[in-house]
């Protein structure tokens, strides 16, 4: 889902990183104001995590390859705000680093994996585990299904971004300057490796990796209620 | 609680090669050249932007160490330790800024 430079045109990548903008300034500023100290190593450690889990690929039956990005984890694990700076902090040193996704792509590729994954992931988790106790079937299931959401719909998002250059950008003899494939074909495309396989290992990393830390130390995972005592404040 | 974490992270990065076995590319990400394969041009725009960034270790390859499956290997390895190393640092740093301007009384 790491989208190249010259997949997407300079505005619309402009765009996208004008998106993202207010979201790490709010995030900084969350951050800023509730973070406390002896969670700080989580936060690198959750960032590291997603890096990892992204160089685990697998192949997608029609050939192509595709990864977990760890972002619901890190959503449900630290909050969502948090999961942003992680999964930015990771985004930027992939793409700077090692080419992997584009450096005019960052406002997109962070859009997706690092505000859409870990927001919509974390708003299922939030749903379904409502009431939900540390450690039960339930919560169990509700990271599982908030990983494959998550993943799935930052898919979508990757999949209209790259579906929108042909119809919007042609050269003057009509052939598309950027990513040259539609909707017709770039919804299918991401939505099948995601839905059947991608998001499938998303929800399971998410799940087994959630209920690792709670064995560990149960305190680390607000429940739904306290979260909501959280916001509150 | 965070030693464990971080024994975990360092075996995942040693396990990372498993991410190699599987042989394509993801959807969407392939070089210009597999795309003038695939439909028979490059894009204009895409030509112009493909190559704006030279990355250091592209693809995750460390091109020092050689040709052949196991300096492939090796190179996924150390990309993982490199990588983690920089996005530990730079959370880290990132982090403890933000904790130290809510801290200090100028902000």
């Amino acid at each position: 889902m790491h989208i190249p430079d010259g997949y997407l045109s300079p505005s619309t990548c402009l765009t996208l990183g004008a998106v993202m903008l207010p979201i790490w300034y709010r995030a900084s500023a969350k951050l800023k104001r509730t973070l406390d100290v002896t969670r700080i190593p989580l936060i690198s450690m959750g960032a590291v995590f997603a890096f990892l889990i992204m160089m685990f690929n697998v192949p997608i039956p029609d050939g192509t390859t595709a990864h977990a990005t760890g972002a619901i984890l890190l959503a449900i694990v630290l909050g969502p705000w948090a999961a942003v700076i992680a999964m930015s902090v990771a985004l930027v040193i992939q793409a700077l680093v090692f080419g992997d996704g584009g450096i005019l792509a960052i406002g997109a590729n962070t859009f997706n994996m690092a505000f859409i994954a870990p927001f919509i992931g974390y708003a299922v988790y939030r749903l379904l585990s409502t009431q939900a106790v540390n450690g039960s079937r339930r919560q169990f299931f509700a990271s599982a299904i908030a990983g494959y959401c998550g993943l799935n719909v930052a898919a979508m998002a990757a999949a209209i971004e790259f579906g929108l250059q042909p119809l919007l950008f042609k050269a003057a003899d009509g052939t598309p300057l950027y990513c040259p494939y539609g909707f017709d074909v770039t919804i299918p495309a991401m939505m099948i490796a995601h839905l059947t396989v991608a998001g499938v290992v998303e929800g399971l990393v998410t799940a087994v990796a959630l209920k690792f830390i709670i064995s560990q130390s149960a305190d680390l995972i607000m429940t739904s209620t306290e979260t909501a005592k959280e916001g509150e404040r | 609680m965070q030693r464990c974490v971080g024994w975990i992270l360092i075996v995942m990065a040693f396990l990372s090669p498993l991410g190699l076995l599987t042989k394509g590319t993801a959807w969407g990400e392939w070089g210009s050249v597999d795309l003038q394969d695939m439909v028979g041009y490059i894009p204009q725009g895409m030509k112009k932007l493909a190559g704006i960034w030279q990355a250091l270790f592209p693809d995750y390859n460390m091109n020092f160490l050689g040709e052949g499956l196991a300096s492939e290997y090796a190179g996924y390895i150390l990309s993982a330790l490199v990588g983690s190393v920089l996005i530990y640092v730079v959370s880290m740093i990132f982090t403890k800024l933000l904790i130290h301007q809510k801290n200090s009384p100028v902000s």
